[in-house]
């Protein structure tokens, strides 16, 4: 179909003329994708622990809290989730405070805008596991805690979520993989992680097909560094004699 | 035996210059190749437009791609399909953008586009360009409150530019070459590049002078921004066809020369510039550039600089 392949494209330097080249950049993108999920993640396991707990708590109005926020940030596409954090809150919360927020420096206002917008995305999603972990122990645990005194808190510190945990990991494993997919939406706010770097460089050399090779190419290799890091975390949480962990 | 050799190898001769004779003798009435021969055995034209570029291509009230750049289209079309003598020639119209046009046009999805595509060294290795239908210069966009009226005064400032756009290069040079500690933000189209702007998280934008009219004949305090700076570059928009398509190319050629010799071109331009456009019937007011004037005067498919 006429295309002229150049994979010494990768090579050369940037048309920016900042000294790079182009698979410097795309290096640069792997590096800021990976951190990206990374924080990610971690902000999603964090926020769906607490939603989820809130779900699992005997309480309805917790339940009620937790339900709410997870209807909301799992029904809301995620596209349209980032341009709400990038663009709708910074006008809706005070002048000054929008106005400080517009001041920071661009390339860490959408880190820390794409942060937070897949970190509550995936933490809906974990916060809904979290809460099926819970269910899915036999009421007998809770019961028994409480019977030999644990109050809630302990009870789900130290007997429920454990299980839990344990128990949903190969979901979470699916939601470490999906996030670092997901994080491709931050270049629509102007992030140039991975696939924002392989737009760049079909813009600048004109050669897309070795641009979205060498990008499918990252993307697959630390989906299986995540998949490795997953299944050794697995191991070493491993109880003898306990299903599935 | 010399003479039967000799007279043999000039046998030969004379059939390889009769094979040779209609590629050689490429008139009007040379068969017809490549895209236009697709297009002929098809019955099918499938042509590439922009959703958002005001005012060369993008959607109407109706959802119908228009602009300066689809008028030159439509002429376009009516000269192949009277080259074709095929009057009822289907026309297929697909959405294309700066990452997908010059995939779609080589693996054959889009015949050929006239959209807003710079042409450029770095294209050139993959596509063909046409004769330039539109020249402009990458200026910046900002209100009239910042007091920016320069490329210098954006030292240290928030500047927007569209993402892998000739405008973003230039910027990032100039900051790395001058230390000017700007930040750039790259934006997905221009529509988010004015976005940016308008919400104050830019103090100026950088992007070819007409569209940066264009953007701002859509806001509603349009009066508070300004054009303004030196123009970095000097680009030129061609029509994209397959590399070595001569016939379509020569096609194309043709048709915006006679267009932009005789005037009809100029008509175009006002219609699209200088007065109201859809879809909310505001007026850009660009005047006609002097490289627009130039090239009016004398059509090229030069590169410009």
């Amino acid at each position: 179909m006429g295309y002229n392949w150049n994979w010494g494209v990768l090579l050369q330097p940037v048309a920016t003329g900042e000294g790079a080249t182009y698979l410097g950049w795309i290096l640069h993108g792997l590096l800021l994708t990976a951190a990206l999920t990374l924080a990610a993640w971690l902000l999603a396991l964090l926020v769906g622990t607490a939603f989820g707990i809130l779900r699992a708590w005997p309480s309805r109005l917790c339940d009620a809290i937790g339900a709410t926020y997870v209807s909301l940030f799992r029904n809301v596409p995620l596209i349209v989730q980032f341009f709400i954090w990038f663009f709708v809150v910074p006008e809706v919360l005070p002048t000054a405070i929008g106005d400080w927020i517009k001041s920071i420096t661009p390339s860490t206002q959408v880190f820390v805008v794409s942060v937070l917008a897949l970190g509550f995305f995936t933490g809906a999603r974990i916060c809904e596991q979290v809460r099926a972990g819970i269910a899915a122990l036999p009421p007998g645990q809770l019961q028994a805690a409480q019977a030999l005194g644990f109050r809630l808190p302990q009870t789900f510190r130290h007997i429920l979520l454990p299980q839990c945990f344990r128990r949903i990991l190969p979901p979470l494993t699916s939601e470490f993989l999906i996030i670092s997919k997901n994080s491709a939406v931050a270049s629509t706010i102007g992030l140039l992680e991975l696939s924002g770097q392989a737009r760049q460089l079909v813009d600048f050399t004109a050669q897309p097909y070795e641009s979205f090779i060498v990008v499918t190419l990252a993307y697959i290799g630390l989906n299986i560094v995540i998949l490795r890091l997953m299944e050794w975390i697995q191991r070493r949480i491993r109880l003898p004699g306990m299903m599935g962990a | 035996m010399k003479t039967i050799l000799s007279t043999c190898l000039g046998a030969a001769a004379s059939a390889v210059m009769l094979l040779l004779m209609p590629v050689a003798a490429s008139g009007q009435n040379a068969p017809l190749d490549g895209t236009l021969k697709k297009i002929a055995d098809d019955g099918v034209v499938v042509i590439g437009y922009r959703e958002a570029s005001i005012p060369f291509s993008y959607y109407d009230d109706a959802k119908n791609p228009v602009g300066y750049s689809m008028d030159l289209t439509a002429i376009i079309l009516d000269r192949i399909k009277a080259k074709l003598g095929k009057p009822d020639l289907q026309v297929r119209k697909l959405p294309i953008t700066s990452q997908n046009r010059i995939s779609l046009l080589q693996n054959g999805t889009i015949d050929f586009e006239c959209t807003t595509t710079t042409h450029n060294a770095s294209r050139e290795q993959q596509v063909d360009f046409s004769n330039t239908f539109f020249a402009i210069g990458t200026r910046l966009l900002t209100r009239k409150s910042t007091g920016i009226t320069d490329f210098p005064d954006l030292k240290g400032q928030n500047v927007v530019v569209g993402a892998g756009t000739t405008s973003e290069i230039l910027l990032r040079k100039m900051n790395a070459d001058q230390g000017m500690g700007m930040n750039i933000i790259s934006a997905k189209d221009h529509a988010e590049s004015f976005l940016m702007l308008s919400t104050g998280r830019a103090k100026a934008m950088m992007m070819d002078d007409a569209l940066l009219a264009g953007e701002r004949a859509k806001t509603k305090d349009a009066s508070e921004f300004i054009i303004t700076g030196t123009p970095q570059s000097r680009e030129a928009y061609g029509c994209m066809v397959r590399k070595g398509d001569a016939q379509l190319k020569k096609l194309l050629d043709e048709t915006l020369a006679e267009l932009q010799t005789s005037g009809k071109a100029v008509a175009i331009y006002d219609k699209w510039f200088r007065s109201p456009i859809p879809p909310r019937g505001l007026n850009l007011d660009f005047a006609l550039s002097d490289d627009m004037k130039a090239l009016f005067a004398a059509p090229n498919d030069k590169i410009l600089n």
